[in-house]
């Protein structure tokens, strides 16, 4: 008797593991995104956040997501991944570059989480990389700023001199002589992705040096507003910050990560994960410019085409000749950077103003 | 050589409105005997509260006074905390800067990312029109001008009033004060409160005019620089404009020197303005007998007597 019962309460004991497990195949895939600012930074983080929302309307209760705001690049965002790990997250986005060696050491330690960070380089079986060409719209800004600008004087507010930043300074200044060869370019870094007061001040001290169109590779919309208030154009930054300055934003690089999400978090559902690197631009949709406004219809025009242009391939954008500030070729006439090249790029091209640092 | 000086100077002006008006508050409290180090918190409450209010009702007028009056109401906080139930001030100080942003960060949550009607700039109809003057001293919003009002009433009071001489005599001894007749613990009540309402309008300067948004600790030190400043000017109003403008520049150098091409690391130009602080600071406390000379006697000392 004692033993037949002991037996039955061993087999349910054993059988509630199953029970557990089955339980959980049922649950939904818990999906984690941490951030480097609050989701209402209305640049960087909000158009993650957009797209995690995206990926939440298509997937509805077959995933649950989690995200966790304005964590620091340092080790505190280690232990979110592994809090988010630990808490059964099986895909974690890790939305920005400084997190990378945290990503490493939190995917070592959790092998059966699939991680995914966003511009970053370093890869292993459990994590991809992906990315946005941001240069390319860089390009565009830069060929309707030498259009624009009367002084072929542009600013632009940067944040630290990493080879991403570094592309969009070439860029923008490329697109800018290729339609006015004289055109220069000045540009602060603020040592930091979002600081409004900063931002603002930046965008002041190149406007006080005489730059004309303002342009930025920080996150929030003050950069925008300085110019309003000196009465010069900007360009808005990961997304239409147009109501901020409707008089002043001439157009928006838009980061689009929504389709790469849900491919991504579709690929653990079907479980054929693997490791990736995306590297996206317009012809992926990942990337888009919002729409002109404030400017002549021919530069719009010009602008449009130069989308189309680079969409197509027709236009590579680091094609040589080009020169360095020092006047040496760095690449040939004719030959394209590729994208090792790129993503090493730590020089500046002639006519940009001041030094990497 | 005007198109180049006339918009630093405007950039600087601006840079050293919300220094001057929260050092103003904090020097009047200060000089009547109570150290308040929760400056940054006030700010950020003043911040948010102005932003908020500015968005809700449209008016930047209602968000201003939103702004003094969340500063008005920390400071209370700490008055009732540090002079009648007589806690030490720096702690209170402190644990007010800490309640301050966290507060702000939380009622803020949802103001980030959203714009707020801006103060408009003043333009007055031969003043703003002259040469070089023109535009760098009479094109601003009106709390530029309004901090270099203040500054000025605080120093003829201090300096001129039958007010100042109490409020200096509560300062450099409260006992002596107390046996005249003087209410100390109501006088510093309302200096502590004044220093609020600065700090407070100091905010609002930050989120409705220097950078139109709310953002999450977007003062950025700025009530530290304005608690430092105090003691650089050694209590004295004049040295306070001074010492403003300095860090005002200083804080806007460190970008501008960038845009100019210097090759100067990025992270040490940001670091400037605090190492200016701690330059500034080391030299000023060389001269010890400076320091003793202006500081109010009682400064950060309990009032035991009754009140």
């Amino acid at each position: 008797m004692l033993r037949r019962n002991f037996t039955r309460l061993a087999a349910s004991a054993l059988a509630l593991p199953a029970i557990g497990r089955s339980a959980l195949a049922a649950d939904p895939l818990k999906v984690g995104f941490i951030y480097l600012g609050p989701v209402g930074d209305f640049g960087w983080t909000y158009q993650h956040d957009i797209a995690r929302q995206a990926a939440v309307a298509k997937f509805g209760d077959k995933i649950k997501t989690t995200f966790v705001e304005n964590v620091a690049e340092g080790p505190d965002s280690e232990k979110v991944l592994n809090d988010l790990a630990n808490q059964g997250h099986k895909l974690i986005f890790a939305t920005s570059f400084g997190y990378m060696n945290y990503v490493l050491a939190s995917a070592k330690k959790h092998p059966n989480v699939f991680y995914e960070h966003a511009t970053g380089y370093k890869r292993a079986a459990n994590i991809s990389t992906y990315n946005i060409r941001f240069y390319q719209a860089r390009y565009v800004q830069g060929v309707i700023a030498g259009k624009l600008s009367k002084a072929g004087l542009a600013g632009y507010v940067g944040s630290v001199p990493v080879p991403e930043v570094v592309q969009g300074l070439n860029a923008f200044m490329l697109g800018m002589q290729s339609v006015n060869p004289k055109a220069r370019m000045k540009f602060v870094l603020i040592n930091s992705w979002y600081d409004p007061p900063k931002e603002g001040d930046a965008a002041k001290a190149l406007i006080d040096q005489g730059c004309d169109i303002i342009t930025q590779h920080t996150d929030s919309p003050a950069p925008l507003q300085a110019a309003a208030s000196r009465g010069v154009k900007a360009f808005g930054q990961s997304t239409d910050m147009a109501k901020f300055a409707a008089d002043t934003q001439l157009s928006a690089s838009t980061d689009i990560w929504g389709p790469y999400y849900i491919n991504r978090i579709q690929e653990v559902l079907d479980k054929t994960w693997k490791s990736t690197d995306i590297w996206g631009g317009f012809a992926e949709g990942m990337l888009a410019m919002s729409p002109f406004h404030n400017m002549p219809d021919d530069v719009a025009a010009l602008g449009n085409q130069t989308i189309a242009d680079v969409k197509s391939g027709k236009n590579k954008v680091f094609v040589g000749p080009l020169t360095d500030q020092s006047g040496a070729v760095k690449v040939a006439a004719g030959t394209t950077m590729d994208d090792g090249a790129l993503n090493g790029m730590q020089w500046l091209v002639k006519g940009i103003e001041g030094k990497l640092s | 050589m005007n198109e180049i000086l006339v918009p630093f100077l405007i950039s600087v002006m601006a840079a050293a409105t919300p220094l001057l008006l929260a050092a103003t508050g904090e020097l009047v409290a200060e000089r009547v005997g109570v150290l308040n180090l929760g400056v940054e918190g006030m700010m950020l409450a003043g911040a948010i509260a102005a932003f908020a209010t500015a968005n809700v009702t449209g008016v930047t007028v209602l968000g201003v006074l939103a702004g003094l009056g969340a500063g008005i109401a920390l400071a209370l906080l700490f008055a009732v905390i540090s002079l009648t139930l007589q806690a030490n001030q720096t702690a209170t100080g402190l644990a007010l800067t800490i309640f301050g942003r966290g507060f702000s960060a939380l009622v803020g949550a949802g103001y980030v990312g959203i714009p707020a009607p801006q103060l408009p700039k003043i333009h007055l109809p031969v003043l703003s029109d002259l040469p070089f003057l023109g535009p760098v001293l009479f094109q601003h919003d009106v709390l530029v001008y309004l901090a270099l009002a203040i500054l000025a009433a605080v120093a003829w009071c201090i300096r001129s009033t039958h007010m100042g001489l109490i409020l200096r005599a509560v300062g450099d001894s409260h006992d002596a004060a107390h046996a005249l007749g003087y209410a100390v613990v109501p006088i510093r009540y309302g200096a502590v409160l004044f220093g609020g309402a600065m700090a407070g309008l100091a905010g609002a300067y930050m989120s409705l005019s220097y950078t139109p948004m709310w953002a999450q600790d977007m003062t950025a030190g700025r009530g530290w620089v304005a608690v430092a400043l105090v003691t650089f000017s050694a209590w004295r109003p004049f040295w306070l404009l001074i010492g403003a403008w300095f860090f005002g520049a200083l804080m806007y150098m460190s970008l501008y020197v960038q845009a100019l091409g210097v090759a100067v690391p990025s992270a040490l130009l940001s670091a400037l303005p605090y190492i200016g602080t701690v330059v500034v600071l080391v030299l000023i406390s060389r001269d010890a007998r400076r320091i003793r000379l202006h500081r109010p006697a009682m400064l950060g000392l309990r009032f035991q007597g009754r009140a």
